[in-house]
């Protein structure tokens, strides 16, 4: 994703003379961003863009004015993030990989992994999620298969996807076995790719062996 | 019937309850900031607190095909605890956010030179961000609670339009009917206001800026009585079309002055998309 492919996609916003404002007074000085930063949805809608794909008027718009930005980057998407609704959080992570912040906003990706908001668990796994550790990426996959949030949020999921990974999805599908219950295709889809490991230890019980509450 | 609960604590209920709402034909709700039984002893845990009014409230109703907004405000009781108040210089940048669409609970509790100050400082709020205000009334002293909520109001400058005064009765409704203030009646299992006392209140003053809630919150309330409201209504003769105006297009109407209600893929008619099943069904 690039700045100007979402500046384009804006081109139809009802309020486009309240875009260009907005991103000429925050490049102009950075502390007027949060008072645009939260009024972007009314402005701009909040509907889904035609193009590019997955992306809303709102959150295009929130990433573009972060994009705006001069300087101090990683100390305005942390305060932006840690002020803001769930929209204005999930437009922070999204805009992440388009900034100069390095392994800066780690801490606000580790905080939505926390969350049980959909939208922000998703929006945490996109390809900034490259500077998180592999033991927290790999909570954040499985955490998406629990919470039926599809694995095409997850960035570079076949690259990075692991025998550990394995390991805990085939305890999930056990777990889900046990109970009855399916496992997302696309999840099934992954351990198949995988490989099912030969012998999972500790959390693959067999089903016999799980308590009802367990399962 | 389409429902538009304007006034309910979604963050002391539990998810059944959303689910119960939902099938009730609750399709949208405005939570405001109040207290919450246990005292606040610093502005952070006002922050946690108004954070989760535009976080995870709204995922959460959202889960039920509930539109959730909130009102943001410090409440007239901890208004009186100076550990609390400098919350009030919280308020501006929550008062920016979108699923905030009036400025509330304001008002009065036991009416203390500090609830005046706040009632104030807070009206100015609500003018200076473009924003209707909740004004809760008081449970002791009501009457007179109300009759000074009305001079602070008009003291202000505010709009009348732009202003509820809520849990109104059979003996504060003729305060505030010829204000041009708007008028919130909060149905409660035994205490503020019933279902048929609320039809009788119709019946007398019309269904004009009239709004009807729950205001269902940790205390002996139920999120289901504005439904209950409405059944009462058509029982004693009202159509449709008012319970209708009541339940729905006067809330709309009154948050809609924000310019950030949001009722996108929600605000169909009433007899649109199986509603009139659900409601035979049950």
């Amino acid at each position: 994703m690039t700045p100007d492919r979402l500046r384009a996609a804006l081109d139809g916003v009802p309020d486009q003379e309240w875009l260009d404002t907005a991103l000429r007074r925050v490049a102009a000085d950075p502390g007027e961003i949060p008072r645009f930063f939260a009024a972007a949805g009314r402005r701009c809608g909040r509907g889904p863009l035609p193009d590019p794909p997955g992306w809303t008027a709102d959150e295009a718009a929130r990433v573009l004015l972060l994009t705006a930005l001069r300087a101090e980057h990683a100390a305005t998407v942390t305060a932006l993030y840690s002020a803001g609704d769930a929209a204005e959080k999930r437009a922070v992570l999204r805009a992440l990989p388009l900034l100069p912040v390095g392994p800066a906003g780690v801490p606000l990706l580790l905080d939505a992994l926390r969350t049980n908001d959909t939208r922000l668990v998703a929006a945490a796994l996109g390809p900034y999620a490259q500077h998180l550790d592999q033991a927290a990426w790999r909570q954040g996959v499985l955490k998406c298969v629990f919470m039926g949030v599809p694995l095409a949020a997850v960035a570079d999921l076949d690259e990075r996807a692991d025998g550990e990974l394995a390991v805990m999805l085939a305890g999930l599908a056990a777990e889900r076995a046990a109970a009855g219950r399916a496992m997302p295709a696309d999840a099934t889809a992954l351990l198949d790719r995988l490989g099912v490991p030969a012998a999972p230890t500790g959390r693959a019980t067999a089903p016999d062996q799980l308590s009802p509450r367990e399962a | 019937m389409r429902i538009f609960d304007p006034h309910i604590h979604m963050t002391s209920r539990t998810t059944d309850d959303y689910q119960r709402m939902a099938a009730a034909g609750v399709r949208a709700v405005v939570e405001p900031a109040f207290w919450l039984g246990q005292p606040r002893t610093s502005p952070a845990s006002f922050t946690d607190y108004f954070d989760s009014l535009i976080g995870w409230e709204p995922f959460r109703a959202g889960q039920f095909d509930v539109r959730h907004h909130a009102t943001i405000a410090l409440n007239p009781k901890e208004a009186n605890d100076p550990r609390c108040r400098p919350v009030l210089d919280l308020l501006p940048r929550y008062l920016d956010k979108d699923g905030v669409v009036a400025v509330g609970e304001i008002g009065y509790d036991s009416m203390t030179p500090e609830e005046d100050e706040a009632f104030a400082a807070q009206l100015a709020l609500a003018v200076a961000h473009d924003l209707p205000a909740l004004v809760h009334s008081p449970h002791r002293d009501k009457a007179r609670g109300v009759e000074r909520s009305l001079a602070v109001v008009a003291e202000s400058g505010i709009e009348p339009g732009r202003v509820v005064l809520d849990h109104l009765n059979e003996v504060t409704v003729k305060l505030v009917r010829d204000t041009g203030c708007w008028l919130g009646f909060s149905i409660y299992p035994e205490t503020k206001m019933s279902p048929p006392r609320m039809v009788e209140l119709l019946k007398t003053y019309g269904t004009e800026r009239m709004l009807v809630n729950s205001a269902a919150d940790w205390g002996h309330s139920d999120p289901l009585l504005t439904r209950a409201t409405g059944e009462a209504m058509l029982l004693a003769g009202f159509t449709d079309d008012d319970v209708d105006r009541v339940l729905w297009r006067n809330p709309v109407e009154f948050y809609g002055q924000s310019g950030r209600l949001d009722l996108t893929g929600v605000d169909h008619p009433a007899t649109f998309a199986g509603n009139s099943i659900l409601r035979g069904g049950e």
